[in-house]
């Protein structure tokens, strides 16, 4: 995870392109300075990057559902729920799953974990259109390269 | 009145907190009831689950773009309603 550059996911654990599924896992750092203000003695994660740790998962599924032909973008949260405080050094698993896949949006549900505890929950709407610039689908092939997206599954020209 | 009229306007009615009463068959859905793109997210969301369809957005809206359509038929109910009908009409006869 690194969080200076918005980067949450670490690593994809599975895809089920035919399920429409992804596990995903993100190793919340030990130290950041966003643990100084949030809080002092005592550290969580804060609410907001949870649930972009769920939207990043959610938006690798559709990636790949879509072979990287269209860019997904959050567009609305619904039932975000914080079920548990998340520390610094603790790994989040990451389940997302598409329910619903519409004319230029998708819709998704996603559950992250730490062991077996459920900490948060969401329900996430994306807008996907074509790549806007070459630049991204660039940063995304090298990013879904690192994160361990399966390289059959990503389409190249 | 058409069913498929009755179902829209009670999803619009629910998801965009609009008053159901005002909601006609005449009524535009942007320039009367004032639903914005990411409303319309929800409201399609909520279409293509109760009808079991995929309402074409992106190609209605390029449609619109190109100067080929109105916005008035696809976004006035009752010709959304028609669409909706040939959509699941479609969907029923495999087409």
């Amino acid at each position: 995870m690194q969080l200076e550059y918005f980067q949450l996911i670490d690593r994809i654990i599975d895809l089920n392109i035919v399920e429409k599924t992804i596990t995903v896992e993100a190793q919340v750092p030990q130290t950041n300075t966003i643990f100084e203000g949030h809080f002092p003695g005592f550290p969580i994660m804060p609410g907001v990057l949870l649930t972009e740790a769920m939207a990043q998962s959610s938006g690798w599924l559709l990636l790949g559902v879509m072979k990287f032909e269209r860019m997904p973008f959050l567009a609305m949260i619904k039932q975000a729920k914080m079920r548990g405080f998340v520390s610094p050094g603790q790994l989040l698993t990451i389940e997302a799953k598409i329910e619903h896949e519409g004319s230029g949006f998708a819709v998704t549900s996603a559950k992250a974990r730490v062991g077996k505890d459920l900490v948060c929950s969401a329900d996430l709407t994306f807008r996907h259109i074509p790549f806007p610039d070459p630049a991204l689908r660039v940063h995304m092939d090298a990013m879904a390269e690192k994160i361990g997206f399966p390289q059959q599954a990503v389409p190249h020209d | 009145m058409s069913s498929t009229f009755e179902q829209i306007a009670n999803i619009i009615a629910e998801t965009c907190d609009i008053p159901r009463d005002t909601i006609t068959p005449e009524s535009h859905a942007i320039d009367d009831l004032g639903i914005d793109s990411l409303d319309f997210l929800d409201i399609a969301f909520a279409i293509d689950k109760a009808f079991g369809i995929k309402m074409p957005l992106e190609k209605w809206t390029q449609e619109v773009n190109d100067g080929k359509a109105t916005t008035e038929q696809y976004f006035v109910l009752k010709n959304l309603a028609d669409r909706i009908d040939e959509l699941v009409a479609a969907k029923n006869t495999g087409a």
